[in-house]
């Protein structure tokens, strides 16, 4: 199997390191950095529960090859508390209860603080249609699309 | 002295919104799962060859192939697994040995260095098949004539409140015969007969099932699992293997949505047996995605034949049903739904006269399992919409009909048990005044048609009668608690309100309770099983005892310090104090190192741990000819909902405006969570009645992946929900709670059927309501438009 040397940026952090082509990004977050953080609900870019950052945009990791990785900023669930602060859409989460099983939340966070950088005020159909591709069986929604909201209301 | 113990007062935190503790790690990415757990080189892999047909003979096993692969470095087979596995009834092999039963069948399970190395092994393993008809309905399964599924069945271990029938594919059959439904019909000025169908469809957990097991050299097993029932696997594991309960652990870390599919053993009786091979190597087998729709458990599918009769002035005198149940390949829990569903099969009415056989019956089709509400949305299916064609008959406001004839304290129900006070009237009203019953709303658009339905519903935990619970607190050394709980969070939140009940009875602040986690069979204290809607009642019981335990031995020492009567001493906030004298002692350092007696003589006290338990000593067995008997289950918990909703008759579409909901819980030891409950638990009702059903073609699942399988996304949402908390006290019940988390998905599909009927004047019997088969319905049935 040919390998790749890749040098990226992880949760802030300059990383360079060998992955072979054929794995993907869900699995080299996960078994390779150890961000465990990032899930894997599908394997078919079907399910959002592996939604990371690349470059600001929202990716599922599963569908994107580590090598693709090269020169990239990458941001996962890890990252998105900085400076020992949380982001104030997990704050939300917490306050509102987003969570319930958890298994989607990861995505589900960087999913919705992608929507907020490039959209800072979404109605409730901007914040319902940016999560269509990230499944959550617990909650019924409910509760994210009101906490990203109250986000939201706040400035983002 | 103020007895934490009395539920009448209800001291903090119960009753409050609290967050969820496991909130924070949730948020994070800190929460850890069954897959996240890191294993190092030694970890293997293990990947299951699995029968491509519905029902075939296994004639020849060949994996010397598989065997030959580099990287390979264990096969198992049937032959391997000799001894039958099985909850209620032990109908299954880990690995098939003679025969397959449902596409998915596990037949040949590869261990390998890698995932990819062990995917490859079991193309090279060769399987031959003598392919048998396929039974693909459960009617089709009751003919006398159809091929046996379980040609065995009356060798199987059973228990003793299921009652297969051998030389039949009939698992169980249940009966109620109450009254004289045969001369009631001749009162009655209304009968509706009506059949009702209800599709397979699948949990789909957004963590697949996922388990690791070891063995060490001396043959003890450690089994890591995405697990709702740890004990019960345990348990079963060791039975069928020979093994000792006390020499296999379970360790469960948080589980990424069960909704009943983790429950009992699916996914972890082969990555036991694969690790058998290679003692030392952890084996880790994960299901896909394609797997998971198919392999692990789906909701059983059901034919409901039903007939009600009422009389002119509304009173329902009779009512007949047959169930079938399509049980699929094997039972597992299925044979304890098909008994709940006959022992509830009147739904929360009082009916004198019924008559109601329930039959589980094997298909050749995915295992059917437990899946929130544990036959409960099924059934309701039918009763509910009947119950509505009934009242329509009469004439009647269906709300008024069903506040005629539903159960009440003090009644009578189908199996004859006196019910306990309940606030199904309540819920009733306080659902109608929410979404404006009797309000004819306008629709959005000229071509769309607006109507709203109503449905009520209960549900009683489906259990041994002696399930029971355990639970362990002990102090550290700046009195924050430890919590020993056997019950499993899979996001209903329960190590809250567990948190909240020790917190309560212990008389400590909320933020002073740790769980400890993970669950662990080694460790934690038993629980039966983390299904029916149970621990909150239950587990919250051990946890008050285990609290009440601590707080007892606290008050000696304490009062033994201060030379007073313990009855004149409480634990407030953290602290001891005297009612008499006023002191006021800390709790830290002494609940390890306990107290100084006078004058250095010594010390007394020790380290504080205090345990308890809980398990129903009421609930009594059964007639097998009659269904009747004293007190079938512990409690049920009842409900209403109501929904507003559109119809578009260009594209049959349906569209959900608002849902009222109102369960009575008994006590909601945290108001905030019962409400998620709710809304989690009708937006899954919905999908299920608007979307959901597992696809055949002669036993062959259709669809294995999200785009041919589709769930409610987050566009699906109705725009409004409204929870509804009503609190009529459980008498056993912590601060008298009874469980929620299964019950808000059981009345939702009836509920919207019944107003599409009051939109578009059409009727569908078999879920689910797609678009396609409302628009035809419009067509066939000339609907309103």
């Amino acid at each position: 199997m040919d390998k790749h040397m890749i040098s990226f940026t992880i949760n802030g952090v300059d990383e360079t390191r060998e992955v072979p082509s054929n794995m993907t990004l869900l699995t080299f977050l996960r078994e390779q950095l150890n961000l465990t953080g990032v899930k894997s609900g599908c394997d078919a870019g079907e399910c959002g529960a592996c939604t990371v950052l690349m470059d600001g945009e929202p990716v599922n990791a599963c569908l994107v090859l580590a090598a693709e990785a090269d020169g990239v900023n990458i941001r996962t669930i890890e990252g998105l508390a900085s400076d020992g602060k949380l982001d104030p859409l997990q704050e939300a989460f917490i306050e509102l209860t987003g969570t319930q099983c958890g298994f989607c939340t990861p995505g589900i966070l960087i999913q919705a603080r992608a929507l907020l950088d490039r959209n800072p005020d979404p109605t409730v159909d901007e914040i319902k249609n940016a999560l269509r591709g990230n499944l959550c069986r617990c909650t019924g929604y409910t509760r994210i699309i009101d906490a990203i909201q109250a986000v939201a209301q706040e400035g983002g | 002295m103020a007895d934490t113990g009395d539920m009448k007062t209800i001291p903090s935190p119960i009753g409050e919104s609290v967050r969820r503790v496991d909130a924070l790690e949730k948020v994070t990415g800190d929460a850890v799962f069954t897959d996240d757990i890191q294993f190092g080189p030694g970890l293997l892999h293990g990947r299951v060859v699995r029968s491509p047909h519905p029902h075939a003979l296994i004639k020849r096993v060949d994996v010397s192939k598989a065997l030959a692969l580099s990287g390979v470095r264990a096969v198992v087979t049937g032959e391997e697994c000799e001894e039958h596995i099985g909850l209620y009834l032990k109908d299954r092999y880990i690995f098939c040995r003679d025969r397959v039963r449902f596409v998915g069948d596990p037949v040949v399970g590869v261990v390998a260095i890698t995932d990819a190395i062990a995917e490859e092994a079991c193309q090279l393993v060769e399987v031959d098949y003598e392919v048998l008809e396929p039974v693909v309905n459960p009617l089709r399964g009751m003919d006398p004539g159809a091929p046996l599924l379980h040609p065995d069945l009356g060798t199987y271990g059973v228990a003793d409140f299921i009652d297969p029938k051998p030389g039949t594919n009939i698992a169980n059959h249940f009966k109620v015969r109450k009254g004289d439904v045969e001369s009631a019909w001749k009162e009655c000025a209304v009968i509706v007969e009506r059949e009702f169908q209800v599709p397979h469809v699948q949990h789909v957990p957004i963590e697949t099932h996922v388990a690791i097991a070891e063995f060490n050299q001396a043959g003890k097993i450690t089994l890591w699992s995405s697990s709702q029932s740890p004990f019960a696997q345990r348990n079963l594991i060791a039975e069928a293997l020979g093994i000792s309960q006390g020499d296999i652990r379970v360790i469960a870390p948080y589980v990424g949505g069960g909704f009943g599919s983790k429950a009992g053993v699916s996914v972890e009786g082969t990555a036991v047996v694969m690790a058998r091979l290679v003692p030392g190597h952890p084996v880790k087998v994960r299901l896909t995605r394609e797997e998971e729709f198919f392999c692990a458990f789906v909701r059983q599918g059901l034919i409901a034949k039903t007939k009600v009769g009422a009389k002119a002035d509304g009173e329902i005198l009779a009512m007949k049903t047959e169930y079938y149940w399509d049980a699929g390949a094997y039972t597992e829990y299925g044979v304890n739904i098909t008994r709940a569903s006959g022992y509830s099969s009147t739904g929360p009415y009082r009916i004198p006269n019924v008559e109601t056989d329930s039959y589980c019956v094997y298909t050749n089709h995915p295992v059917g399992g437990p899946m929130r509400g544990f036959g409960m949305p099924e059934i309701h299916w039918g009763i509910e919409q009947i119950m509505d064609i009934v009242a329509d008959e009469l004439g009647m406001d269906k709300a008024e009909f069903r506040l005629r004839n539903c159960l009440r304290g003090g009644d009578e129900n189908v199996t004859g048990m006196i019910m306990h006070p309940i606030g199904l009237t309540q819920c009733i009203e306080e659902v109608k005044d929410a979404i404006g019953w009797g309000v004819q709303e306008p629709p959005s658009a000229a071509h769309k048609l607006r109507g709203k339905g109503i449905a009520i519903a209960w549900k009683a935990p489906a259990m041994p009668p002696n399930a029971g619970s355990s639970a362990w607190v002990h102090l550290n050394e700046d009195a924050t608690v430890s919590l020993g709980v056997g019950g499993q969070e899979i996001g209903q939140g329960t190590f809250t309100v567990a948190a909240q009940m020790a917190a309560a009875a212990l008389g400590v602040p909320f933020e002073w309770i740790r769980i400890s986690t993970p669950v662990d069979t080694k460790y934690s204290p038993y629980e039966w099983q983390t299904v029916a809607s149970r621990l909150t009642w239950s587990m919250g019981n051990a946890i008050v005892a285990a609290a009440k335990d601590a707080r007892r031995q606290i008050l000696e020492i304490a009062a033994a310090h201060w030379d007073e009567d313990p009855e004149h001493l409480d634990i407030r906030d953290g602290e001891v104090i005297s009612y008499r004298t006023e002191e006021v002692m800390s709790l830290k350092n002494m609940v390890v190192y306990g107290l100084p007696l006078p004058d250095d003589q010594g010390w007394r006290g020790g380290p504080i741990i205090g345990h308890g338990n809980f398990m129903p000593s009421y609930v009594t067995s059964l007639s097998n000819e009659t269904g009747q008997g004293k007190r079938a289950v512990v409690h049920y918990t009842t409900g209403c909902q109501a929904v507003d909703l559109e119809v578009d008759t260009q594209t049959g579409q349906i569209t959900i405006l608002r849902v009222a909901s109102a369960f009575d819980v008994g006590k909601a030891i945290n108001p905030d969570q019962v409400r998620v409950q709710m809304e989690g638990g009708i937006v899954q009702g919905i999908s299920t009645a608007l979307f959901e059903s597992l696809q055949y073609k002669d036993g062959v699942p259709q669809a294995s992946n999200f785009t041919d399988y589709r769930i409610a996304t987050s566009v699906d949402m109705p725009d409004e929900i409204i929870p509804i908390i009503v609190e009529v006290p459980q008498d056993d019940g912590p601060w008298g709670a009874r469980g929620v988390g299964e019950h808000p998905m059981v009345p939702t599909a009836p509920a919207i059927a019944n107003a599409v009927f009051d939109a578009a004047g059409i009727r569908i019997f078999e879920l689910p309501l797609t678009a396609e088969k409302v628009f035809l319905a419009i067509q066939d049935q000339g609907g309103k438009s």
